[in-house]
């Protein structure tokens, strides 16, 4: 009597209990997801999803058994972090001066991993914030994995002023805390607005992040709870330890989602409460990192005092944080069963795309800057230019001056400005191989962007007698390597225990999510007629 | 089902089960959102006001069909995020220019521009922490325990599943109306919720 609504028909399709449909992919359109003509919508979603079918696939991937290979790789990168951990405490017990660290150069590795990563970590405040308000619906397949990603950038970045400090004990005086001098913070100082901006920017990321899983963790609450109901007698945590599994995680999930039950009236508030957290953390991405650009352009340093650092800074940070989001999620999407159904070939070439325009605004910014630099007159700045960056040894002219960083600066260029472009071709945009490397080339183009506004800025400043490389010894070396297992670690414990897709998000933009949805075949949805 | 009618507190009548648990309310399911738009204007329109639909996500104008007025969660967020902004900058200014008054590269310690980062970032900040927490108080969250999680087919709602439950608080809500109303809804599975069982039902005396 009743119709078969088309979510059931997908459900018992994908049980297994219907055969699937062949579909022949039409080759152009890649995996399906890659529609050229502008009328139409792409599907978010492939494989014509039901709602349970995106719970039972993200919750797998916390539920079932890891994959063989997680937990090495977790030892691994858990080691590599448990080394950086080492040296920081041999750098604590010591000094600063176990860095390469000199009179001259003063910051070096220490201030280029923090911004390096503070940089990254704007990708995912970018995709929740600024993507939501301007309603791209792609967003909800990459935002929740980014603001994990943003969350462990922002740990990994503020180790790194935390350590620097020199008494790293001495670490609370950053705070307008009470103190036995009668002192206060010089809040008049870029260095104790970045304090203030990038804890309030890991501490609003943070909220963010938890309040976009609230729903989720209800989800996997609700699923341990329904399983223990059916089966009281599951599985330990470990033989001989008494605690079934299920029974702990509908306790850890059930007390992290507040008791989350769905109602509609939350939802209201809630919708609400995100799109002013979206509001108001636009303006804020903007700022921290125009506030961490501060630290440099409100110096006079040559090559640092600049205006166009604050706009550079923000278009840097979200190339860089672009490309670090795809460089996880590209491996991750083919090692994860089916989730490159939920990451598909479209989502890829839109963060191309966006890698492409924000390396094109960077590009810009470093052309500008030798525009500026010859625009002012002033020697000390062209000569930072061309003589502390651009200058390469074959092309020296007469006097033999060239730039002993020329192979940081140029690293720079090929990475940042030059291997984006290929993203002008479709077919490379749309190739997930191409575009991991060109991530990771960005990623290491960024390195090395901070590396190059730090390190030779300040290697060679205005008096000649005082110049001085820098070269990095082993402890700021395994610190800097350290921090990536760190970074590394979180995201694999993330993508184990927390749910690595924004799940109610997802469903939402699923095509029969709308309540005006009509579907396909003959017989409206709504005319089931009781029971 | 709804046994037999017990005269509760003042405020109204309290609906027991058979065994003398109270009830909660009356829970219907409905197999898509546009299901549950259809049967929420129905309730809406029928005047019923303790009541709420159940979804796995927010379905889009959801709010209006069941009559939800906006929330007033904005405003809260801007005093607040005003307020700390305001404070944000009193710190500042009696801390440098007040309490331990300073001259920082010849500039007046009563300037106000660079004390602006910071007010900013503060605003921000407090702004946040209201729009998280004030979705939660707004929300009486968080509420660990509740009728409705103890019912085996609700756990279904965060995955798949769409429902509507009347509570037996609502001044309209009779155990037979109510229930037609959700079936003439298109809902399936008509149940009772049972509230709280510790809540004191015993009747002392017998009203």
């Amino acid at each position: 009597m009743s119709v078969l609504h088309p979510d059931e028909a997908t459900a018992r399709r994908l049980a297994g209990l219907v055969p699937a449909p062949v579909g022949a992919a039409d080759p152009g359109k890649g995996d399906g997801s890659l529609e050229d003509e502008p009328g139409k919508r792409a599907p978010l979603v492939l494989g014509n999803r039901s709602f349970g079918d995106v719970t039972n696939i993200v919750c797998g991937y916390i539920e079932n058994k890891p994959a063989r290979w997680w937990l090495p790789t977790v030892l691994f990168t858990g080691s590599i972090a448990g080394l950086g951990g080492m040296f920081i405490a041999y750098l604590v017990i010591t000094g600063i001066g176990t860095w390469g660290l000199n009179n001259q150069v003063d910051w070096a590795w220490d201030i280029t991993n923090f911004v390096f990563w503070i940089g990254i970590g704007h990708a995912g405040t970018l995709i929740s914030a600024i993507l939501c308000l301007l309603k791209q619906r792609w967003r909800t397949a990459i935002n929740r994995s980014a603001e994990a990603m943003t969350i462990f950038a922002v740990i990994c970045a503020a180790t790194f002023p935390g350590i620097h400090i020199g008494r790293q004990w001495m670490a609370w005086m950053l705070f307008p805390l009470p103190n036995a001098n009668a002192i206060w913070p010089n809040f008049r100082s870029p260095l104790l607005w970045d304090v203030f901006a990038v804890s309030t920017y890991g501490t609003v990321s943070l909220l963010f992040w938890y309040m976009g899983m609230i729903p989720d963790l209800a989800t996997l609450r609700d699923r341990a709870d329904a399983r223990m109901r059916r089966n009281p007698n599951g599985a330990t945590v470990l033989p001989f330890v008494p605690i079934r599994i299920d029974r702990l995680r509908a306790f850890v999930y059930g007390l992290l989602s507040l008791g989350w039950r769905f109602s509609s009236r939350h939802w209201h508030r809630y919708e609400t409460a995100y799109l002013v957290l979206a509001g108001i953390s636009t303006p804020l991405v903007l700022s921290v990192h125009s506030i961490v650009s501060f630290d440099f352009a409100t110096s006079i340093v040559p090559g640092w005092h600049t205006t166009i650092f604050p706009p550079y800074f923000v278009a840097g940070a979200i190339f860089g944080g672009f490309a670090m989001v795809l460089l996880l999620l590209i491996p991750f999407r083919s090692l994860f069963p089916r989730m490159s159904d939920l990451i598909t070939l479209r989502h890829l070439e839109n963060m191309a795309k966006i890698v492409l325009a924000t390396g094109m605004m960077v590009g810009f910014a470093y052309g500008m800057e030798f525009f500026i630099a010859w625009y002012s007159g002033s020697q000390f700045e062209q000569e930072a230019f061309l003589y502390n960056r651009l200058m390469p040894p074959f092309f020296a002219g007469e006097e033999g001056r060239y730039a002993p960083y020329w192979w940081a600066y140029w690293a720079m260029i090929g990475c940042n400005v030059v291997s984006p472009q290929v993203f002008w071709f479709k077919a490379m945009r749309r190739s997930p191989l191409v575009i991991f490397i060109v991530s990771f080339l960005v990623t290491i183009g960024m390195w090395f962007e901070r590396f190059v506004i730090i390190v030779t800025s300040l290697h060679r400043a205005f008096l000649p007698g005082e110049w001085h490389m820098f070269t990095p010894t082993l402890v700021d070396i395994a610190i800097f390597v350290g921090s990536c297992g760190v970074f590394l670690t979180l995201f694999l414990l993330f993508a184990r225990y927390l749910p690595m897709f924004a799940i109610s998000e997802v469903k939402a933009v699923l095509p029969q999510a709308s309540p005006h949805y009509h579907p396909e075949p003959a017989g409206p949805a709504g005319e089931k007629g009781g029971h | 089902m709804a046994g037999r009618v017990m005269a509760g507190r003042a405020t109204g009548t309290i609906y027991t089960t058979e065994s003398g648990v109270p009830v909660y309310g009356i829970v219907a399911e409905y197999a898509t959102p546009a299901d549950l738009y259809r049967a929420s204007e129905m309730v809406r329109d029928a005047g019923y006001a303790r009541w709420d639909a159940y979804s796995p996500f927010p379905v889009h104008g959801l709010d209006e069909a069941m009559g939800i007025r906006r929330t007033r969660l904005p405003i809260l967020i801007a005093v607040i995020g005003l307020t700390g902004a305001a404070l944000g900058y009193l710190m500042q200014h009696w801390m440098s220019a007040v309490d331990y008054a300073q001259v920082v590269q010849g500039k007046n310690p009563r300037d106000w521009e660079a004390y602006i980062p910071i007010t900013f970032e503060l605003g921000i900040l407090s702004a946040a922490f209201t729009a998280i927490l004030g979705m939660l108080a707004f929300n009486r969250l968080p509420m660990w325990n509740h009728p409705l999680l103890r019912k085996d087919r609700f756990l279904r709602v965060s995955d798949d599943r769409f429902m509507i439950c009347i509570e037996a608080s609502d001044d309209r809500f009779d155990p037979e109306k109510t229930r037609h109303l959700l079936e003439a809804a298109g809902g399936t599975n008509v149940d009772l919720v049972e509230d709280e069982p510790e809540m004191p039902v015993e009747d002392d005396g017998g009203h």
